[in-house]
């Protein structure tokens, strides 16, 4: 046995994160429906607006339908462009 | 013939024989140009995420259609002259669109269900 091998009782925790994905692809949505608030309301922040795809995890394709389904529930007055305590 | 879907906000001082009348006008428009009638919607009164008009409620109205392409030009003069309408919004549905809808309309939960929880 080599002497400086270190035994740790518990064994260390690897900072792994979970990868990331797009819940689009993974569950197969085709369309994202702008009427449905509250499923819009995922993919914006607090204060209304848009959250980057850094943090969803959406691939491009489906991160400007998002895009576009928030912009036309906003124009149509479901969600607001600015606010305070959304969520 | 393409697929589309109409939106539109009505005042909310339409009184419900006036709100259905204003229904009937636009959708015996898309008919009487050809097309036909997918579905309505009338959501009835809803409270505004902003203030139109100095308005903070509207009556919300959907109406899935099929027309001609030209029809919506014509159609979007007459929603714009008419002084009820506070704000419309017209979209061309894809055949992931109309197969959304169609799923939706027939109550099964939509692919949505699930990703909204994860």
């Amino acid at each position: 046995m080599a002497k400086n091998e270190i035994k740790y009782l518990t064994a260390i925790k690897a900072d792994k994160r979970e990868k990331k994905f797009c819940r689009f692809k993974k569950y197969g949505i085709r369309y994202i429906d702008y009427k449905d608030v509250e499923f819009l309301k995922k993919f914006i922040n607090e204060q209304g607006r848009l959250l980057p795809r850094r943090i969803t995890g959406n691939s491009l394709k489906f991160q400007r339908k998002v895009s576009d389904a928030v912009k036309k529930a906003r124009q149509m007055s479901l969600l607001p462009y600015v606010t305070d305590l959304l969520k | 013939m393409n697929n589309y879907e109409l939106m539109v906000i009505f005042t909310p001082v339409l009184s419900d024989d006036e709100f259905k009348s204003q229904q009937k006008k636009y959708a015996k428009m898309v008919t009487d140009t050809g097309g036909s009638v997918v579905a309505e919607n009338a959501w009835g009164l809803k409270s505004l995420a902003y203030s139109i008009q100095k308005k903070t409620t509207g009556l919300y109205w959907v109406l899935e259609y099929t027309a001609a392409s030209d029809f919506n030009e014509k159609l979007k003069i007459q929603l714009l002259r008419d002084e009820s309408v506070l704000r419309h919004l017209c979209t061309k549905l894809d055949k992931y669109a109309v197969e959304y809808n169609a799923r939706k309309r027939s109550g099964v939960k939509s692919g949505n269900q699930k990703a909204v929880e994860a």
